[in-house]
This record gives C-alpha cells, structure tokens and sequence, in this order.
C-alpha cells in the first residue's frame, strides 16, 4: 500500500512539475469569486435578475439563448419570479419568437424558448458557461480545474472585462485586442461600460460588477437546476456514508468469527 | 457448476421439488451465489461487482435517455438540452449516464490491472481474460458511439477522426469508412447508426458478462496467492474457501456504496469535470476545434495511435519493406489495436510458471512501471503532438509492447520466484492468525477488514 503510494505521488509529481512555465498559453482567466462557486455555493438570486437585465439590455441585441424557455425564470433555485413576473418581462421587451405553423413572428408565451439571434453571426449563449475553459492546466493534468471548477463563468467576465482599448485592423475587420480571449483578438466591440443599464435595485452598474452578474446569469442559463443536483450529491453523499458505514460493521462483524478462527480461537458461535 | 467440491441445492418441499424438476432455476442461482470464494481476496476483488453495477446502471439510465433523445443532426444536441431542462430528473439521469461511463472504465482498468498484477491471465483462467478483453473491446466501442450522440463539437470531430482511422487501411480502407459512417461524412446516417449500436452493444456486453463469470465459476477465482483452492476433499476446500454469499456480497457491497460516495459527489458537485467543454458547443462541420482530444478512457491508446509517426524508424522500415502499403498512419491504427491485442494474449506471453506478482521480485517492478507508463500515455495523450511529447508517447508506447511481447516472456526465464505459501489456508492464518494482539481483541485488524 505504502509503495503504491509512493509510486502515484511520484507520477503525480512528475506531471506537475514545470507546471509554472505554462502561463502564457491561451488567455488570461480572473478566478471571481462567485456565490454558485464550491460543492455548497448558491445562485445570488439579485444577481441573477441583475444578469437578466444586463442580457436583455446589452447582450440579447447580438445573441441568442435558444436552449432556455421562457418560464425556466420562473423555476425556483434561480430568477425566481411569478408566472406574472415572466409574462411582463415578455411583454416589456417584446419578445417575439418565430412560429413555424404561421411562417411568421408572434409574441412569444412562457412555453416558448428564449429566441435565437443569428442576425450578425454571434453564438448562442444558452451553454456559454459550460462551453469554455476558464481553468486549464497546469501542464494537461486538469489539476487547477479540480481545485476552481471548469471556470466558465469566470472565463466569461474575465473576457468581458478583458479589453485593453486597443483595435486592429485586419483584411478590413476590425478586431479588439482582449487578455482573454484565445488568440487576443475578438470581433465583438467592448459591449460593457459605466452604467450601460441602470438596474432597478438601484445597484451601481459599474463594468466589473456587470460583467460577474451577466456571467453569473448566462451560468443559471447553462445549469438552471444546479441548486437541485448539489442538493442532490449531498443527500447522495450522506446517505451513502451512512449506509457505507453499516456495511463496514456489518462486514466486520461477519468477518470477525472467520478472523477469530485464523489466530486459532473457537468462539462460541 | 464449479469444480471446487461444495454443498448444493437440495430442493425440500413439494413445490420445490415440481420447479427443480422441470426448471433446476434455483439450484443455479443457489450455485451461484453459493460459490466457494477463496477467502484471502483482498480489496482489488471488489471491481467486478462495481462493473456489473455499472452495466446495470448505464443500461438503466440509458433506456430512460434514449426516451427522450431524439437522433437527427438538427435536433440531437437541442434534444438532450430538452432532457437536461424540461425532462423530470433528466438532467440527473444524464450526468449519472455521463459520468458512468467514467466510473466504469475506472473500474475496468483497476480490474484488468488487478488481473494482470496477480497472474489472474494465466492457466486454467485463459477463456475468462479473453472474454474480459472481448467486453472492454465492446466497451470501447460503446463508449465512442455513446459519445457522438450528443452532438457536440467533440462528439462530431471525434466521429471524424476515429471512423477516419478505418480509412488508413490499405485499399479496402475507404469503402470500409464510408460504409461505417453510412455516407462519404460523418452526418445524419451515421448518427442513427451510432445510437442503434449504442442500445445494442450493452446487451452484448451483458451476454459476455454472464460467461465471464461462467468460466471463472468453472476455474474458481484466482487469489492474491495464486495458489489454487485444494479440490481433493470438501474438507479442504472449505478450509480454503467461504462462500460467496455473505460474506463476499456483504464487503463488496461496502466497497460498492463507498465508490457511490465519490461517484455522486462528483455527479452532484462537479458533473463535468471530466468532461470536454466543447462539446455544449453544437457540432459544426465547417469548425474545426483547435485541439480533437477523446474521452480521458481512450488517451492511453489515442497517445499509441499518435506516436508512430512518419520519422520514427519501425514506421520508415515498415513503409519501405511494404513498398508504401503500411504508411504512418496505418502503422499507428496498427499500434493502437495492437496495444489491446497483446494485452489479450498475456496468457501466452507470460511464461512464468508462478501466478502471482507478489512471489515474483523482478515482475513487481516491471509492472509499477507499466502503470506509471500507462498514466504517462494518458497525459502525453491529451497534449498536442508538437515539442517533446511526441518521443515521450514514442517511448511509453514502446514500453508497453516492450512489457508484452520482452519482459513477461524473458522475466519467466530469468527470475527466481520467491517461496509460495503451501495453502490459502496457510496464507489467510499468517495474515491474521499472527501479530494480531491478545485473543478477543479483533478490533486489531480494524484499518483492513477481510483482507
């Protein structure tokens, strides 16, 4: 046992080293602090209605959220309105959705999906929080995600606040040079700034504090009943212990006569 | 059933004796479940239990998937949305599936390591390991379809590159690819195809399960010792031996509900750990991801297929004798398959006449570096193919035909074995019999119960 130890200690050693010379490749990643973050972290939900608002003032005029429907926002464990409160936000943006029975737009109704926006080629955001790698390495042993997580809404906010002001033109595009994004250059201009949405809570909207909130909403939007799996391992978790237990001493105690007989007793059966 | 002398069914009542009669079903599960079991396994005997409960489990949660899932190129990935959003429990059904499928290669690889350790391979237990190696064969496959269906950006590109590998083999190579695939591309056809063979294979998974446990029924298990289990009297037999039932079942199942720890953690606290963020993004043929990595089960052999490249001399060598016909990349499909071909004839490879490692001083260290080597292979695997990693998955990969094909046949040759324990008896009394305290006080023993 004492060698096998040994031994995966070793391997495990060997891998890590020189794991330090890895920064550098691939973007820069903040690890934010968010409230969802650790095996007992839960959805802010101030900030995921915040992250709704930002989404639908700033982001949603470019992107989808194909996957999500509509009354999800009502679904505990997360935005947490009424079913009222998920009709008036339809009604206040006028969220229309294409029907393909009309061959037309109509207003969408809580049954129906957030629409999608192809209009200029951006991606749909319904699984952005779990489609990037905000924590890699070091040196291919997934090590730092272990510790962080996957790290995709931190990747997110990270790339959102991630703009050094700078632009390139390239072949006639314009690119914006961005400490996140792989490659530096990103085709979306800065969409945050100062106050860009005023928030009804009367929170500052400072860029940072917008970034984390959309972050933290498209993060509901990826895993809407992360509150319910965590809930779930951890009653998993506990049970299972309990009853792990109970074998043990259960085994033991079954196994004990056996053991008994080996040192050369007869116990008295 | 099994050769080790043992009691057995003996129907007692009227309706027992009118079933028995007509359907002996109770005396076979009574056999079973009653299998005399050498009672000096250690804790590396637990896997097999965990496996069979993994094939339960994925059957289980694949049938309730497959409910909701629906195979077209336009509607696979948004339909497994659909389950993990509007599906009662779906999104739980789906991470267990997931994550399953790790658990089970965890397993297997334990288990196959377990078996290689021990000398499990070796005479009369040949028919049990190349059963074992056909069901890892079939797992693979599962797996690799499993993985497509949800359509992901991995799942596509992984698609591409692995039926891609079909497409080195010389001359037939194409007309096999696009017969696989159904198309001249990875699309629609192939989709429906993979989710077909995904339902099926489970089952024949299953099938060889039931005669994996046949043939080591037949042989008895093999044991920490390797020392076989006497047969010349029921007397002995049962000093060697307990039967299965409890006191198998009972530390399996605890070794069993401790993994469920762990696997449920991970299900509930960090559910896509091991898997690829790529794949949330929908498959796109015309985007090519910037690395094509596999599932972390299939990296150790990924490493192989890679490392046989163009400049490595066999391949060189390879290409001139054939006069072109095995060019690199064949060579490396070659190497890839014939890692787990090799692995499957271990019993004839080994020639040493002693089963278990831990009589063999010089295979001891032999094998921990197969282990090593295989997560060395994992890790180079996942890297890309540029700088030094190429030579170190070129030396790993040696290594591991090395271990195969030179160091089992020539350590039989060269090692001198150390002196067996006579009995399984004699085995199990010195582990517990001695050094263990006062009589009455089993609570010594407590660290390591029924090992």
């Amino acid at each position: 046992m004492l060698r096998k130890l040994a031994l995966s200690t070793v391997a495990t050693l060997a891998l890590v080293t020189g794991g330090a010379q890895a920064a550098g490749e691939g973007g820069h990643v903040e690890n934010f602090a968010f409230s969802f973050d650790g095996p007992f972290g839960r959805y802010d939900q101030d900030q995921l209605q915040r992250g709704l608002q930002v989404f639908t003032q700033v982001c949603s005029a470019c992107h989808g959220l194909s996957h999500v429907p509509l009354r999800s926002l009502a679904n505990e464990g997360g935005i947490g309105w009424t079913e009222d409160e998920v009709r008036a936000y339809i009604d206040e943006n006028f969220i229309e959705v294409y029907d393909p029975d009309l061959q037309d737009y109509r207003a969408a109704t809580p049954n129906d999906n957030f629409p999608e926006n192809t209009g200029v080629g951006a991606p749909d955001l319904s699984l952005m929080a779990k489609a990037r790698l905000g924590f890699h390495g070091p040196q291919g042993t997934a090590l730092n995600s272990l510790v962080n997580g996957v790290g995709g809404p931190e990747y997110i906010a990270s790339l959102l606040t991630g703009y050094t002001g700078e632009e390139v033109d390239q072949f006639g595009s314009i690119f914006y040079v961005n400490e996140t994004m792989e490659g530096g250059l990103i085709r979306m201009s800065p969409p945050l700034y100062e106050d860009a949405v005023e928030y009804a809570d009367g929170t500052p909207a400072t860029e940072d504090l917008m970034a984390q909130d959309v972050a933290a909403f498209l993060m509901w939007a990826a895993e809407p009943n992360m509150m319910a799996r965590k809930q779930m391992g951890l009653l998993a978790v506990i049970i299972l212990g309990v009853f792990s237990v109970l074998l043990y001493l259960t085994n033991k105690r079954l196994w004990a006569p056996v053991k008994a007989r080996a040192k050369g007793i007869t116990p008295a059966e | 059933m099994s050769g080790i002398p043992h009691d057995h069914y003996e129907p007692k009542t009227r309706g027992e004796k009118w079933l028995d009669r007509r359907l002996p079903i109770v005396g076979l599960m009574y056999d079973v479940l009653m299998l005399p079991t050498p009672k000096n396994l250690n804790w590396m005997w637990i896997w097999g239990i965990v496996l069979v409960f993994c094939l339960v489990m994925q059957i289980l949660t694949g049938v309730l998937l497959a409910m909701h899932y629906t195979p077209h190129v336009d509607f696979a990935f948004a339909s497994v949305e659909h389950i993990m959003r509007n599906v009662n429990g779906g999104w739980a059904i789906r991470y267990i599936h997931m994550n399953g499928a790790s658990l089970f290669f965890i397993a297997v690889y334990l288990h196959i390591f377990r078996g290689l350790y021990y000398g499990s391979y070796k005479a009369p237990r040949e028919v049990t390991w190349i059963i074992g190696m056909l069901i890892y064969v079939l797992m693979i496959g599962t797996a690799f379809m499993g993985y497509v269906l949800p359509w992901g950006q991995m799942s596509f590109w992984g698609a591409t590159v692995i039926t891609g590998l079909f497409g080195a083999i010389p001359f037939i190579g194409e007309g096999i690819q696009t017969w696989l695939l159904g198309g001249p591309a990875v699309d629609n056809a192939t989709l429906n195809r993979f989710l077909s063979l995904h339902f099926l294979l489970p089952f024949l998974i299953l099938g060889l399960v039931i005669v994996h446990v046949w043939a080591f029924h037949t042989t008895g298990n093999n044991n920490p010792t390797g020392v076989e289990v006497r047969r010349t009297s029921k007397k002995e037999a049962d000093a060697d031996t307990l039967p299965f039932w409890p006191y198998f079942v009972i530390k399996d199942l605890f070794a069993l509900v401790l993994i469920l720890v762990v696997f449920f953690a991970v299900v509930g606290f960090m559910p896509n750990f091991l898997g690829h963020p790529d794949n949330y993004i929908e498959a796109n043929p015309l985007a090519t991801p910037a690395h094509i990595v596999p599932e972390w089960y299939f990296l150790p052999f990924y490493a192989i297929l890679r490392a046989f490249d163009g400049e490595v001399w066999v391949v060189i060598a390879a290409n001139f004798l054939t006069g072109g016909i095995v060019d690199a990349k064949f060579f490396g499909v070659i190497a890839m398959f014939g890692a787990i071909v090799v692995m499957a004839l271990a019993p004839w490879l080994d020639t040493s006449s002693v089963r278990s490692g831990r009589y063999r001083p010089m295979f001891k260290w032999w094998f921990w570096v197969f282990i090593v080597n295989f997560f060395v292979l994992m890790w180079v695997g996942a890297r890309p193919a540029e700088g030094i990693y190429p030579y170190i998955a070129l030396i790993g990969s040696t290594y591991w035909f090395a271990y195969f094909l030179v160091i089992l046949p020539l350590l039989g040759v060269i090692e001198k074995p150390l002196a067996q324990p006579r009995t399984i008896e004699e085995d199990f009394n010195d582990h517990y019999g001695t050094d263990h305290g006062k009589p009455g006080s089993g609570s010594a023993t407590a660290p390591t119960p029924a090992e």
